[in-house]
């Protein structure tokens, strides 16, 4: 057992369904108890999704307990089947209901007997993967699926489209501002003269899955979505695919230079080059951002990232190399892929953190104490009590994170947006020299160590005299320092000696 | 002229056919909120609890994002998520608890750690009970076992396992005197700064009619709490106490022979506890929403203390008029209940008597003999308006029930959170129906509130008709 207050990926059966409902046309049954069925409302409230989440729970209550679930599974199966005509139903438990350790492949065969679509169980052990890791494997078994079935009726293409095309795999319902995402990539490779072969799973139908091989290649821009695919594509059909992520600009020209050398080696002569040169100096803000003076300012401000793999490893390239900005700590969520994570971020930060113990991280926060933090909800939140700027990188996902307007976080319209979102959580101005004498920006509250400890210093009559005298918008900033010099050097008291002491000594 | 004298305006109103309500099961597949989302609610209002929530991933991730929990600097709330180890049955539950009862008792220090089973427990057959009291006088922290499962209970039922299992701790007699006056010295320290508020809350002896104790179920806020006791102190009936307070260590004392009464439809098995295991007598009466229901459940406490209700008819009259202008908004049309919060029968019984029809009430699980009044008063209220009975789904089929919409097309379908922005895109006014769970919708006072609630879509949309965007999905889109 584990104490747990936060989880910042969900349990499996999200993944799964996040799969299933992101493609037209296909239904998923959820066998689980009445309460597990909130996956609907996610999307439905989150997304604000028109159409009805085509998510069905058949319930198990007590009565489905004694008798067993399996009549009830395959009726309600058979009927969305009648009901909707969907092309494809997927079976998940939860892992509640997959204790229960039924048989649910069975039920599935029995279901397909009188079903008209196809009928499938999603693969995957609940106990021991997450959404993400859920999410993955899904979408690789719905693709293995539909090319074994187009294998064997013979209707798998032969040939490559005609001219150099991309399947974008991994864009899926409840991502994070994956459909801004969806549509810059779409104008990327456009821009390249790279034609859109298939995007999944949103929006796609299975039917087009057996079609996947006529792209020249695979693009999987998040880690943590489409690499089982990507992998399983290479080796049924020996397909290349580029998984470098296009965020900002130094990785987005990374990314380009990998699908050219890819199609270089398909025998087609292209070169990006230019492209990128054009867009990096002229066309993006991005670049000539990091180049003005304002971003001067933010030279070796001390930053702390965390989110899942892909955003969290793209953030602290970009703070550290296009920026300037010092991320003290880089941090991910996805610990069953730490390996990757180390690789891709330490020799562009101090410190690297895998957890998904949301108190680590906010521990790491308060002894940090940066100037900005760049995390997920659960760090914002942190940072409001720290009174610490947050720009939000990386899901769990949150109503904020489905803005009506254009929002990329990938391509040369992503790399601007997220210079804005960095920008703004820095405070910037012609004061931030006033503010550097007492080591910082703006805060307002006091803190120690931990996030929740009180503070135990007593302020004498002068020292508080003294401290008020001090401009409204650096006093929680020089009273924090103060109580910290004061807490060094073991004062009890402040006093107005010691307030001045601690100001010589942070402004020294 | 009351609202009673007003009948619905539609012309096209079918005639009331049948004279009793019809119940059916449809046992379908329905969309509701898992039962531990109670404790959202309970651990705000029990200011000095911990709740444990004791399951899976799918629990905490529920709680996490669905209901927007957010953990703050003191979270009074966690899940004790279980492992494989422990569904296997390798791990020892009891050592396992102790471990985390022990670190809660250690950094939150609770009066109270409420355990809440959930489906796994329940599958795996945790011995919660078994070992809860083992554990409670091994720590020192009363543990409180409520078994909230999405197996057996829907949405505000866990609110009900909650407060069942509480009633077993309320003390048995106020034991002498002194420790009378120490309740009453915490009463007094707690509402110190709060003086006036208190003082009216608390008024001399004097004032209240001689009646046998009488003791009040349900979490309401607290504004609600003072609200519901002082329309009753009116009449001379004094509350003794309420469950939950709004701390453990203050729940109130339940003799045998007190009377008791709840304010929630959705409280049949701590109604149950209250008579079996601790002898007391309950009041059934309609729920105190609405002026019509606040008036019923007044009077009929009356009625049990032998006391004549002073100026009821007129209260209930100034609030009809006072909302006068909410209801012609809603008069002569219908509302249609998915069924999510077990709040439907209360809710349609006051919007019946606002004027409108209601084709009908979904409601996941429905304890005819505790909402015995409710029901008969529903009856009644649909003769007196002369509208046709509702007919009454139980575990409706949301499917099917989608269908029904679309033939009926009601003015305002009252509807849980997955299905509210796929019907406001075909140009169906929805409202969640778990507004109605968390606002103040108890008492006089508060009509005006859930009238505010009903009829917030109608007059958006009202203001949105000239634009002519009813529907925004394409035809093909529909279901
Ligand atoms: S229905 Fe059961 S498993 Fe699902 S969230 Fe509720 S208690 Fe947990
Ligand atoms: S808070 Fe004050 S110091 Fe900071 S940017 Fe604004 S004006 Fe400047």
């Amino acid at each position: 057992m584990k104490l747990a207050y936060w989880m910042y990926a969900g349990p499996a059966h999200i993944g799964t369904l996040r799969v299933a409902s992101s493609f037209k046309n296909v239904h998923a049954i959820m066998h689980a108890p009445l309460g597990d069925d909130y996956f609907n409302v996610m999307r439905s409230m989150l997304e604000r999704e028109r159409d009805y989440t085509p998510v069905t729970a058949s319930v198990v209550d007590r009565h489905v307990l004694a008798r067993g679930s399996q009549e009830k599974v395959v009726n309600n199966i058979v009927r969305k089947d009648q009901e909707e005509h969907p092309d494809l139903i997927v079976l998940t438990p939860t892992c509640t209901s997959s204790i229960l350790q039924e048989d649910l492949e069975n039920f599935v065969e029995r279901a397909q007997l009188d079903a008209r679509g196809d009928v499938m169980l999603a693969d995957v052990n609940h106990y021991r993967v997450n959404e993400l890791q859920a999410a993955d494997r899904t979408l690789q078994q719905i693709v293995q699926f539909y090319t074994e079935k187009a294998r064997k009726k013979g209707t798998l293409p032969t040939t490559k489209t005609e001219k150099p095309s991309v399947n974008i795999i991994g864009i899926s319902t409840l991502g994070f501002h994956n459909q801004h995402d969806a549509t810059e990539l779409r104008r990327l490779m456009t821009d390249l003269g790279i034609e859109i072969n298939t995007v999944i799973p949103e929006g796609a139908s299975v039917h087009e899955l057996k079609n996947l091989s006529r792209a020249w290649f695979n693009l999987v821009p998040y880690r943590e979505l489409g690499m089982l695919t990507a992998n399983h594509l290479k080796d049924e059909f020996g397909m290349p695919f580029v998984d470098i992520t296009p965020m900002g600009v130094v990785e987005t020209a990374h990314c380009i230079r990998a699908i050219q050398t890819i199609l270089n080696q398909q025998g087609v002569e292209v070169d990006y080059n230019s492209f990128i040169d054009e867009q990096t100096r002229f066309i993006s803000q991005a670049a000539w951002f990091s180049r003005s003076i304002d971003c001067q300012n933010l030279t070796g401000k001390k930053a702390i990232v965390f989110g899942d793999n892909t955003h969290a490893a793209a953030m602290t390239k970009i703070l550290a190399r296009e920026m300037g900005i010092h991320v003290v700590l880089a941090g991910t969520y996805c610990e069953y892929d730490a390996d990757w994570f180390q690789a891709q971020v330490s020799e562009y930060c101090d410190e690297v953190l895998i957890s998904s113990d949301h108190g680590v991280i906010g521990d790491a926060i308060a002894r940090i104490e940066p100037a900005a933090i760049f995390g997920t909800q659960m760090e914002r939140h942190v940072g409001k009590r720290l009174n610490i700027p947050c720009g939000v990188i990386a899901a769990p996902i949150h109503i904020q994170n489905f803005p009506v307007g254009y929002r990329p976080y990938l391509g040369y319209e992503g790399a601007n947006q997220v210079v804005d979102l960095v920008y703004n959580s820095f405070t910037l101005g012609m004061e931030d020299h006033l503010l550097e004498i007492f080591g910082g920006h703006d805060t307002k509250e006091v803190i120690t160590k931990g996030i929740s400890a009180d503070s135990d210093l007593n302020w004498t009559k002068d020292g508080l005299a003294e401290l008020n005298r001090i401009p409204g918008f650096v006093r929680g900033k020089v009273k924090r320092n103060t109580e910290k010099f004061a807490r060094e050097r073991g004062f009890g008291e402040i006093s107005a000696e010691v307030l001045y002491a601690a100001k010589e000594a942070v402004g020294a | 002229m009351t609202l009673a004298d007003t009948k619905p305006q539609s012309p096209s109103q079918p005639q009331p056919n049948a004279q009793s309500l019809s119940f059916d099961c449809e046992t379908g597949n329905y969309h509701t909120f898992c039962p531990i989302s109670c404790v959202s609610w309970l651990y705000q209002k029990i200011e000095d609890s911990f709740f444990l929530v004791i399951g899976t991933k799918t629990c905490g991730y529920f709680l996490q994002n669905a209901m927007g929990v957010m953990i703050f600097a003191e979270p009074r709330y966690a899940m004790a998520e279980l492992e494989e180890g422990d569904i296997s049955a390798q791990l020892n539950d009891y050592e396992e608890l102790k471990r985390l009862c022990l670190q809660i008792k250690r950094d939150r220090n609770p009066s109270v750690i409420v355990w809440i089973g959930t489906c796994t427990t329940e599958i795996i057959k945790t011995d919660l009970e078994g070992i809860a009291p083992r554990l409670e006088s091994e720590i020192g922290v009363p543990i409180v076992v409520a078994r909230a499962n999405g197996l057996d209970y829907a949405f505000t039922q866990g609110e009900d396992t909650v407060l069942a299992a509480m009633a077993h701790r309320c003390p048995k007699t106020v034991d002498s005197v002194e420790e009378k006056e120490e309740r009453n010295a915490i009463q007094k320290l707690l509402s110190f700064g709060n003086k006036n508020n208190k003082e009216e809350a608390t008024p001399t002896e004097s004032e209240y009619v001689d009646h046998h104790p009488l003791v009040l179920f349900g979490s309401l806020p607290d504004p609600v709490v003072t609200q519901l006791t002082l329309e009753l102190k009116k009449q001379g009936i004094k509350v003794s106490g309420w469950l939950p307070t709004k701390r453990y260590t203050e729940l109130p004392v339940l003799e045998e022979g007190y009377y008791v009464a709840g304010v929630n439809p959705f409280l049949s098995r701590t109604a149950t506890t209250l008579m079996r295991r601790r002898k007391c007598k309950l009041v059934g009466a309609p729920f105190p929403i609405g002026p019509d229901g606040t008036r019923a459940w007044i009077e009929k406490l009356c009625s049990v203390f032998g006391i004549e209700p002073q100026g009821l008819a007129e209260r209930e009259a100034a609030i009809w008029e006072s909302v006068e202008e909410y209801l012609q908004l809603i008069r002569g049309k219908s509302v249609f209940f998915m069924g999510d919060n077990l709040l439907e029968v209360t809710m349609a019984r006051f919007l019946i008597r606002c004027g409108m029809t209601v084709p009908e009430i979904g409601i996941p699980y429905m304890d005819k003999r505790y909402q015995g009044a409710e029901l008969k008063f529903l009856e009644q209220t649909c003769h007196e308006m002369g509208v046709p009975l509702p007919r009454i789904v139980e575990k409706p089929d949301n499917y099917n029930q989608i269908q029904r919409i679309y033939e009926l097309e009601p003015d305002l379908v009252i509807t849980g959170m997955a299905h509210a922005n796929p019907m406001e895109a075909r140009g169906i006014n929805t409202k969640w129906s778990v507004e109605f769970t968390f606002a103040q919708i108890h008492g006089f006072t508060n009509t005006r509130d859930i009238l505010e609630l009903v009829t917030r879509p109608l007059r958006r949309n009202n203001n949105l008709k000239e634009l002519g965007w009813d529907k925004l999905v394409r035809e093909t889109a529909k279901v």
